[in-house]
Order: C-alpha cells, then sequence, then structure tokens
C-alpha cells in the first residue's frame, strides 16, 4: 500500500511539472533577409528609377519600338470640332440610343454618304457613377450602339471606328446630375485620309 | 489504498488546467464569416519610431488591435536599436523570439509582423508582398509597383498615355495591362525583370481587363471585335483566342476560379446587372446570386476558392462578400475595385478621398480597414502579386 501512494505522488508530481517545462521554446540565432527578390528593388537607389545597378532588379520599360500599326484609320487627322453638335446622349447605366437623339446620327451617316473617302470614330464615354472598368466597358457599348445605328443606315462597318474613354474624360467637372448627364455622351471624331 | 479526495481533487485540478492552457493557445479560429470576427488585442513595447509605426500598420492589417497590457491576449515587445529584434508572448507565455537583420528596418519590421501573424494564425502573413495600381493625374497616368502598404512606390511605365487595369502573372514579375499608347485601349504584357514588353491583343474597339489563370498559361480578356464588350480567353502570349460570352451587353472585369476551371464576370441580364461565370474551356454562363445588394461588378475569387469580393454600385460603392457558389452577400466598407493578398483574407482595394481615389487595406474577417499612403494624382485598380 505503501509503493501504492508513493506511485500517485510521483505521477501527481508528473503532472504538476508538465504544464511549466512543456511549452518553453528557446529563442533562435538571427533571421538575415534576402538583399532582393528577383525583379524587386527593395531599396530604391536615390534616383527613384527602376532599374540599373547589380544584381535581379527591375529593368525599365522597353520604349515601344516598331511595333505595326493597329486595326482602324491609324494616323489619319482628326477633327473633333465638325461634329460637336451632335454628340449623342444617353441615359444613366444605359446605352440604348433615345429616340430624340437619332437625327444627330442622322446627320453623321449624311456627311459620310458624301464624302465616301471620309471616316469617323465614335468615342464612348460615361459619368462617374459607374466603377472603372464597368465604365470602360459602358462606353463601349455606348460607341457601339450609335455604330450600329450608322451601318443600319447603310455605312460600311471599316468607315466607323469606336474608342472608349470611361470615365476618363469627362465633358463637365462635378458631381450632380447636371454634371453626369453631359458626360454620358458618344462624341464623333471625323477622319480624313492622311 | 484509496486516493483520498484530497488527492483526487488536486489531480483533476491540474488535469483540467493543462487541458485548458493547450486550448488557449489556438485563438484563431480556422473559418470566419466576413466582417464578424473579432480582433486579436495585442499589446507592444520597446520600438521607435519606424519600426512601431510599421509593426501597428502591419498588425492593425493582419486583424490584431492594440490595447493595453490588461486587455492583452498577446504581448510583443523588443527593440530596434541597430536592427529589429521581437519577442511574442501568450498569456505571459513566451511564444518566439527572433532578431532580424539586412535590407532595412522597415523590412525587417515587416517581417517580424509576418512572424507574429504566422505564430497566431498558422497562416503566412503578407508584410513582405507587393501591389501594382495605376496612378492617374489627369487622364493620362502610369503603372506603379510597391510594396503591399504603398511604400517604395515606382512607376513602371513613362508612357504619359491611359493606362488602366494591371494584373500580375501568378508567381511571375510579369504584369498584364492596358494601354492607350497607340490610340486605342490594347493590352500588354511586359516583364518588370527585363523591361521586355509586348502587344497580347490589338483587335479593333475595346482590349481590356486582363486576367491571367492561376497556372500563368492563358488570359482572360474583354474585347468588343465581334459588336459587344464580351468575354474572351486566349494563350498567355495572345494566341488561340477564343470567345466564352455573346451577350450583346457589357461585360466586363473576368476574373478565374483558383482551380483554372471557371471564368467570373459582370454582366446584365433582363435589365438587372449581375455577377456570372463561364466554364474557362467554354459553355454555358452560369448566375452568382448577391443577394442583398445589386448592381455587382469587379469581382475577384479568392486563392482558397471559397470566396468572391466584389464592388456593389448602389448609389456610392460598396466591397462586398459573398460565397464562392453564390447566397447572401456581406457589405463590408464603402470602396470598389478589390483585390485578393494570397492569404484569402486580405484585400487591397480603391476609395474615392478628397477628389481622386486613393489605396486602402481590408481585412475581411474583422473590417479593420488601413488607408495607403497615396502618390499625388488618383491610386487605384490595384492588384495584389501572387
Amino acid at each position: 500500500m505503501k509503493s501504492a501512494k508513493f506511485l500517485n505522488l510521483i505521477v501527481l508530481g508528473l503532472v504538476l511539472t508538465v504544464p511549466f517545462v512543456g511549452c518553453k521554446k528557446k529563442p533562435i540565432g538571427v533571421t538575415t533577409l534576402p538583399s532582393s527578390r528577383i525583379g524587386t528593388p527593395t531599396e530604391p537607389p536615390p534616383g527613384g528609377i527602376i532599374g540599373g545597378g547589380t544584381g535581379p532588379s527591375s529593368a525599365p520599360a522597353e520604349p515601344f519600338v516598331g511595333t505595326p500599326p493597329g486595326p482602324g484609320h491609324p494616323g489619319w487627322p482628326e477633327d473633333h470640332e465638325k461634329f460637336k453638335a451632335q454628340t449623342v446622349y444617353f441615359d444613366f447605366d444605359s446605352a440604348v440610343v433615345k429616340s430624340g437623339e437619332k437625327s444627330k446620327i442622322e446627320v453623321v451617316s449624311a456627311y459620310l454618304k458624301a464624302n465616301p473617302s471620309h471616316a469617323v470614330k465614335i468615342e464612348g464615354n460615361c459619368d462617374e457613377r459607374g466603377t472603372e472598368e464597368y465604365n470602360r466597358s459602358l462606353g463601349e457599348r455606348r460607341a457601339l450602339a450609335v455604330r450600329e445605328a450608322l451601318i443600319a443606315d447603310g455605312i460600311a462597318p471599316d468607315r466607323v471606328d469606336t474608342i472608349s474613354f470611361g470615365e476618363d474624360k469627362p465633358a463637365v467637372a462635378g458631381h450632380d446630375e447636371a454634371a453626369y448627364k453631359m458626360n454620358r455622351r458618344d462624341e464623333f471624331v471625323l477622319l480624313t485620309p492622311k | 489504498m484509496k486516493i483520498n479526495k484530497l488527492t483526487f481533487l488536486f489531480f483533476g485540478l491540474t488535469f483540467s488546467l493543462t487541458l485548458a492552457r493547450a486550448e488557449e493557445i489556438i485563438v484563431e479560429k480556422e473559418t470566419w464569416q466576413p466582417g464578424t470576427k473579432a480582433p486579436v488585442p495585442i499589446t507592444m513595447s520597446g520600438f521607435s519610431s519606424e519600426v512601431d509605426a510599421t509593426l501597428r500598420f502591419d498588425l492593425e492589417v493582419a486583424g490584431f488591435k492594440f490595447v493595453g497590457a490588461e486587455q492583452a491576449v498577446y504581448a510583443l515587445t523588443g527593440n530596434n536599436n541597430g536592427n529589429v529584434q521581437g519577442a511574442l508572448a501568450l498569456a505571459k507565455t513566451p511564444v518566439f523570439s527572433k532578431a532580424y537583420s539586412g535590407v532595412s528596418l522597415r523590412r525587417q519590421a515587416h517581417a517580424l509582423a509576418d512572424d507574429v501573424v504566422q505564430a497566431v494564425t498558422g497562416k503566412k502573413g503578407v508584410a513582405q508582398t507587393r501591389i501594382a495600381f495605376k496612378v492617374d493625374t489627369g487622364p493620362a497616368g502610369e503603372i506603379y509597383v510597391s510594396d503591399y502598404d504603398g511604400h517604395n512606390a515606382q512607376a513602371v511605365t513613362h508612357d504619359n498615355t491611359i493606362v488602366a487595369a494591371p494584373c500580375w502573372a501568378p508567381g511571375q514579375t510579369v504584369l498584364y495591362y492596358t494601354s492607350y499608347k497607340f490610340d486605342n485601349p490594347d493590352i500588354f504584357r511586359h516583364d518588370l525583370g527585363t523591361g521586355q514588353r509586348k502587344a497580347i491583343s490589338r483587335h479593333s474597339g475595346l482590349n481590356t481587363s486582363a486576367a491571367v489563370s492561376p497556372d500563368g498559361r492563358r488570359v482572360a480578356m474583354i474585347l468588343s471585335k465581334d459588336g459587344a464588350p464580351d468575354v474572351y480567353v486566349c494563350d498567355a502570349d495572345g494566341t488561340n483566342l477564343k470567345r466564352l460570352t455573346a451577350t450583346r451587353e457589357d461585360d466586363s472585369s473576368p476574373c478565374w476560379s483558383p482551380d483554372g476551371q471557371w471564368i467570373c464576370f459582370a454582366t446584365k441580364s433582363k435589365d438587372r446587372r449581375m455577377l456570372c461565370k463561364v466554364p474557362a474551356s467554354g459553355g454555358t454562363a452560369e448566375r452568382i446570386s448577391t443577394g442583398g445588394v445589386s448592381n455587382p461588378t469587379e469581382p475577384d475569387w479568392s486563392p482558397d476558392g471559397k470566396w468572391i469580393v466584389f464592388t456593389a454600385m448602389m448609389g456610392g460603392f460598396e466591397i462586398c462578400v459573398v460565397p464562392a457558389s453564390g447566397g447572401s452577400a456581406s457589405v463590408l466598407v464603402s470602396g470598389e475595385d478589390p483585390s485578393w493578398a494570397a492569404n484569402s483574407r486580405t484585400v487591397v482595394f480603391a476609395r474615392r478621398r478628397g477628389g481622386g481615389r486613393g489605396l486602402s487595406l481590408l481585412d475581411v474577417p474583422t473590417k479593420q480597414v488601413k488607408d495607403v499612403p497615396r502618390i499625388s494624382g488618383s491610386n487605384s485598380q490595384p492588384s495584389w502579386a501572387k
């Protein structure tokens, strides 16, 4: 019976000791941070410009050279004034061409029919009440809506280019509907052969 | 002999104390609902100036809250005499003790913050990661790369033209972005290590919103060349183009599921704006419901597959999170254009402040937000490197 009691005390002693020594961690040695990751200038040189220097660091962006021209009418002179009065306006969050705006499109269509060597670029725009990529897409949808109207009127598709500026180029600065409604627009840019 | 009552009581108490201590170590639960988790209370002392400020910023972003010693569960002590050294304790029990060297004190502070996060949550911290974003001064702007907290920011373009939607290629120092350098929104691939740039998509009309697949092999994008802005996918070099949607509406902002099987995007159907997903190899799109909010846009799928963060346009802009399979959306904070960190917990986003946008960091479980210092002009469209 005495040995059982003694055994109990040993077990008790062990149980009491374990929580106090079990979880202690010893300090580890110094963590040396690598001087730079590939492509990462962690300490920018005094000029604050990426590139140069030794080791793996970012290189300056290549200037674009020798890139072939894109589709559309690259290099054709642009006239932003000719069709100023024909700017088409849209309702909020909509790319539908309202019936009251159609006569403006007819003016542009008539001009293009009378000047078969000319082309037009439609610039689609939005007010600031959408997020940026949403507005870039919506502006394009607006430009395409007017392009469809011109094509339906008999203008060849390759004479009508589109470009969206999303919310990048408001016509009127301001944060109210008076400004917003002037920014939800398609502008026509006349393109003449270079 | 009989174990007498006193011995039994003593044994039992010690045993239960041991159990209690073991459970105390696991403070962070594995799962959380967005915006509902209490921050972890921590106290800190011994650091000064930039190191102290950096640690506070990093740990608040990581879901900690600084309190007095009496309310704290964790204690971080140390100093930055020469180099940064720090020790973390949990209820007076040492957890770790580390010293750092190299690069800069700021970077060492980030490394210590990451070690605290690792010890407390068991997950890797984000304090040493990077973001890309755009800086606009007027309509023209440039693409920038910086530390996740906006420090060490550098322009990677000098084209003085409209730029948009930078997106990292996973695991690479490569960015895809939209540039109007050639008088049209076109998509470029830019290798930051070599400086080489290549046009990936220069179709007529809109080329924008590039999103690289998790395995880096494909790119989803929005093209309008076939009559309306739709979702397309191609190989990383721009070849093998395939059209995925033909909605006639303005589709936008494609993003990949982490298994590379789905592309989630924003669209419109029967006058209602919604999020959808389409099989990346082609097929029928299905709606992802976002119950409780309207006009969802700019989705980003968390790397662990569980959540989609997005912007709801409801008058203002709200950052929301919904389970990836759809369901009830949680509104977290005002802002737009979110991007997940690799930890599937922290989100970088933009919000309009003082005439222009600036970037901010959101801890989704606790809803804690820290603003990132702004480079002059408007900073927006962030993408977190993963």
